[in-house]
């Protein structure tokens, strides 16, 4: 009989602490970011697909077309071609392609680069219809952003 | 203002089916706001401003569904189980007193007749289950019945008790008996009604077949209980009919304990529309109390449902029934004789 009073009021009681838990988590503020609508930066650690440096004052990429980016790619999936301008010495970049579809993401690339010229971008937002999409032109990119 | 008779019952009939419908699709909107904050999120909010729009749009989706009947079907029992859910909640409204003077109809048996009303809801279930021809509807609908009859017990015991301390059955007038303040409502009656107040609430959720005791619509384990072969509106009217019973079960428990369409305090007034807004108030506390424990305490099983009604329930009410008498035909003679 003891037993029966313990359980009613132990149950009672433990339903009541059950509604003040639920309570609490009710009255908190949501933490949830609405996705389409407002998105989270990534933190400055995050592995998106590789982007070009461009120079501080000049905007042009820092890129010395020495390929060894293209060398260290496991997959072949970087094509970079560059020319040399008439009485100019280095070469410049003419075109940097990311075949993003074989891109493993691995690093290898920025790793090699000597003269920091590509870098991890923070762009998570790669939906796309076609596979067309994920050939980046990383110059065209590069030129966008520097305006 | 006055109105000749049959406008004045064309206005409560009206008015009372659109405050039906109008809670039943922002009351849906409310659930899934206090369900997505309970569990850390924002519920809706994409249509219209908060979601407002929200129940707009899903009445629009229901309605333009096909009234699908499967084959093998009773057709009768199918389509007049969902008006039998919906009907009877509906014509329980009548005797709630929503203030003062606002009731449809102020009979005197008003109490007896909404119990009446009431379990007819279940025989739509029932009815819903059985000529489905569907084993999942069919299982919902005997666990349904027995989970009802096993609750409509101590429902009543309470409902006794509460008869004997107000000696009415006129829901108005047990309203007008616990005027001038907060004191007087039959919630601070005696030191037992709050327990017989939790009987009644308890019972009221299990009778609604309202989470934690929503056996009948076990998705779990039954798809959807009872209104698993249900499309379009056919679902909606089961779902509106849900609403419109709980809005009953909470107006019972605010009319029978909690003082009604009085004020709480006596310097503030309940005359006229304010006596609606108390009444109102107090019900959608309860309402938000009733979804609040539902997106608390996950289902119980059968046996835990019924175990709390024939052990626990139904003992402690007739004790309170019992001790309530004691004190009202005993007390007297006490402090009469002192």
């Amino acid at each position: 009989m003891s037993g029966y009073f313990k359980e009613l009021f132990g149950g009672t009681k433990s339903l009541f602490v059950g509604l003040g838990i639920t309570f609490k988590y009710m009255i908190k503020p949501v933490v949830t970011v609405q996705y389409p609508h407002e998105t989270l930066v990534m933190p400055p650690r995050f592995r998106g697909h590789i982007e070009l440096v461009g120079d501080e004052e000049t905007g042009a990429p820092k890129c010395v077309v020495c390929g060894m980016c293209q060398k260290a790619c496991p997959t072949n999936c970087i094509t970079l071609t560059g020319e040399k301008p008439e009485g100019g010495k280095k070469k410049v970049l003419t075109g940097y392609i990311l075949n993003f579809t074989t891109c493993s993401l691995c690093g290898l690339c920025v790793e090699s680069c000597k003269f920091d010229a590509i870098t991890f971008s923070r762009d998570y937002n790669l939906a796309g219809p076609r596979k067309d999409a994920y050939i980046f032109d990383l110059k065209k990119r590069l030129e966008e952003k520097s305006g | 203002m006055t109105l000749t008779e049959p406008w004045r019952v064309l206005a409560f009939l009206v008015g009372i089916i659109a405050f039906v419908a109008l809670n039943a699709a922002y009351l849906v909107w409310l659930e899934r706001k206090v369900a997505g904050h309970i569990q850390g999120r924002i519920g809706p909010k994409e249509v219209g401003p908060f979601g407002l729009l929200q129940p707009l749009a899903d009445g629009i989706k229901l309605m333009s569904k096909q009234l699908l009947v499967p084959k093998g079907v009773d057709p009768l029992l199918f389509k007049v189980a969902p008006l039998l859910v919906l009907v009877p909640a509906v014509m329980s409204f009548v005797t709630i007193p929503f203030g003062e003077n606002l009731v449809a109809r102020n009979i005197d048996i008003g109490l007896l007749m909404i119990f009446a009303f009431a379990s007819v809801n279940v025989m739509g279930l029932l009815l819903g289950g059985w000529g489905s021809n569907n084993k999942y509807a069919v299982i919902s609908a005997a666990r349904a019945v027995s989970q009802n009859v096993a609750y409509e017990i101590p429902m009543l015991i309470t409902v006794v008790t509460m008869i004997m301390l107000t000696s009415t059955m006129n829901l108005n007038e047990m309203v007008i008996q616990q005027g001038g303040g907060i004191l007087n409502w039959h919630f601070f009656a005696n030191p037992l009604m709050p327990f017989a107040f939790l009987i009644f609430f308890v019972c009221a959720l299990a009778e609604t077949n309202r989470a934690p005791f929503d056996l009948g619509e076990a998705e779990s384990e039954l798809i959807a209980g009872f209104h698993t072969e249900y499309s379009g509106m056919g679902f909606g009217v089961f779902f509106m009919g849900e609403y419109a019973n709980i809005i009953i079960g909470c107006s019972l428990a605010v009319i029978l304990f909690l003082g009604g369409w009085q004020s709480p305090f006596e310097f503030l007034s309940d005359q006229g529309l304010w006596g609606v807004f108390w009444f109102l108030a107090k019900v959608y506390f309860l309402i938000f109390c009733v979804m609040w424990i539902r997106w608390t305490y996950p289902r119980t099983t059968l046996w835990g449902l019924l175990n709390l009604s024939w052990k626990i329930l139904i003992p402690i009410s007739l004790l309170i029934l019992l001790l309530t008498g004691a004190m009202i035909k005993v007390w007297p003679l006490i402090t009469g004789a002192s």
